[in-house]
């Protein structure tokens, strides 16, 4: 029994992986970009939340809700003004300045909000269960689960239902057919970054909810963002869903072994789906 | 003038492929451009569609210099481009192929999905096939009505026999005259002379970045023709 129980531990874990990876894999899909300030956008963004709740009294979900235009402004601005202009054939330049993002932000966070751990207050929701028979599970992380499989439904439908999403896989297959179009493949690159940065604060909000945070976590966090997308296969949004269980479970069974194992564990099963499946699960057919 | 170039060069890094050419498009006229391989055409309608960049008084959209516009903004003034080599997007199915084309600018028009799957129906059956999944002949039928589907004054045709079957290349121009129908502007980027002398107006001869003639297709003799694509005198 404690070995279903640990299953579905680490099935609702990876839903928060998932969230970490969804907007990273938009992203890559779209634009062929790896973001690697992508963990610490998603740790920005809780302290948003967090001032959300702390400065203006609101709750976290309404914070959350307030924080998402901002955020997709932020993503918005920082694809046009940044990444833009850096996105070509050579892959290095992108790379380079999302890693100076990235260093940029943990430090002006440290600097903004100290480095004391820090947490999002979500009231009695924090230690509720419920109990469905075989297995207990908390309240929080079925939230989580459940709004990680809402959001791949909800990109998806974007992907492959809108005029929108019909731009974005156009922009992908080839940019200057699109602008044939009449696409401007960086404005689409724009608006991607800004969606990604909406998916970003769900994310950021249960990440604040459920555990301590402080600025010095992002990297961590692209990690399992980034090892949950490859599993998936890049591109692919559900095979990012798949990838975020695979690597929640891995962890979970690793913690059930021993405590000291649970991140290791999530890497070795990243590596072993390397060495079975080297371009991941679910891989677009195209590329 | 619809469309017109004036002086246009262009380069391809140290590489000259356009040497001050100057073509000139009326409303609802159809333009072959015709030439061997190498002679510029294809260099021509990339400047022209932006794809490359120019400078803006290059190229002329009814007056306006156009040379300097991404190729969406001069997309957005009514020039669409059946690219060469057709350039589906794979991802996309063939209805969403066709869609994407007037996605963006749909100026009013006789050209929506109902009145390019009557011009090819094929394409109504394999409508929700990738796009990439269809015969070369049928792909091009896809190029062309995703460019018609915005309704574009000057539609810009760039090698559309290209590695076709005969039969194919003929249900292609038999096309042509009910796009001209619906007035549209074309210009013919062909290797296939014959072709193109039967369905245009004028036509413009290139050879190594020039026009070296330019003529009534109806008039023209066919050796003024081989002068100009050969550089041969007749």
């Amino acid at each position: 029994m404690i070995w279903l129980d640990t299953l579905v531990q680490g099935i609702l874990l990876g839903g928060l992986y998932a969230l970490f990876a969804a907007g990273l894999s938009l992203v890559f899909g779209i634009m062929r970009l790896v973001n690697l300030a992508h963990g610490d956008l998603i740790v920005f963004a809780a302290y948003l939340v967090l001032m959300g709740v702390t400065l203006l009294g609101l709750s976290p979900w309404v914070a959350a809700l307030v924080a998402m235009p901002l955020m997709f402004f932020i993503g918005w601005l920082l694809q046009t003004a940044v990444l833009n202009r850096v996105l070509g054939k050579d892959i290095l330049p992108p790379l380079l300045v999302t890693f100076g993002l990235s260093v940029a932000l943990q430090n002006g966070l440290l600097e903004a909000f100290s480095a004391d751990s820090r947490r999002i207050p979500a009231g009695p929701l924090e230690g509720a269960s419920l109990d469905l028979g075989l297995v207990t599970v908390g309240v929080m992380p079925l939230l989580t689960f459940a709004s990680a499989v809402l959001a791949i439904v909800a990109l998806n439908g974007l992907f492959y239902h809108t005029a929108l999403g019909r731009a974005f896989r156009a922009t992908s297959d080839d940019a200057v057919t699109a602008g044939l179009m009449g696409i401007e493949p960086k404005r689409i690159f724009a608006v991607a970054t800004g969606i990604a940065m909406v998916v970003v604060t769900i994310a950021a909000l249960y990440l604040g909810m459920r555990s301590n945070f402080d600025p010095a976590i992002g990297p961590a966090r692209l990690i399992y963002a980034f090892e949950a997308v490859i599993i998936g296969g890049l591109g692919s949004l559900w095979g990012t869903l798949a990838g975020g269980v695979i690597i929640g479970v891995a962890q979970t069974f690793g913690a059930a072994v021993n405590p000291e194992w649970q991140i290791l564990a999530g890497h070795i099963a990243f590596l072993v789906v390397m060495l079975l499946k080297p371009r991941g699960l679910f891989p677009r057919a195209v590329d | 003038m619809l469309l017109q170039t004036h002086g246009l060069t262009a380069n391809y890094g140290q590489f000259r492929a356009l040497f001050g050419v100057d073509i000139a498009v009326a409303a609802g006229e159809c333009v072959a451009i015709i030439g061997a391989n190498g002679a510029g055409k294809s260099t021509l309608m990339r400047s022209i569609t932006g794809v490359i960049r120019n400078e803006p008084g290059m190229v002329l959209h009814r007056g306006a210099p156009i040379g300097a516009l991404s190729s969406a903004e001069v997309m957005k003034r009514g020039i669409a481009m059946v690219p060469e080599g057709r350039r589906l997007f794979p991802s996309l199915t063939v209805e969403e192929n066709l869609q994407i084309g007037g996605q963006v600018r749909k100026a009013p028009g006789p050209w929506d999905l109902d009145a390019i799957y009557d011009l090819f129906p094929i394409l109504r059956e394999r409508r929700r096939n990738p796009g990439t999944a269809l015969s070369g002949g049928q792909q091009q039928m896809v190029a062309i009505g995703r460019a018609l589907m915005s309704n574009p004054e000057l539609l810009l045709c760039d090698e559309i026999s290209l590695g076709l079957a005969p039969v194919v290349i003929r249900d292609i121009y038999t096309a042509l005259p009910r796009i001209r129908a619906g007035g549209a502007a074309i210009v013919l980027v062909e290797q296939d002379i014959g072709k193109a002398l039967a369905v245009a107006d004028r036509v413009y001869c290139m050879m190594e970045g020039r026009v070296t003639l330019v003529a009534n297709a109806a008039e023209v003799s066919r050796q003024q023709i081989h002068a100009a694509y050969f550089g041969e005198a007749a």
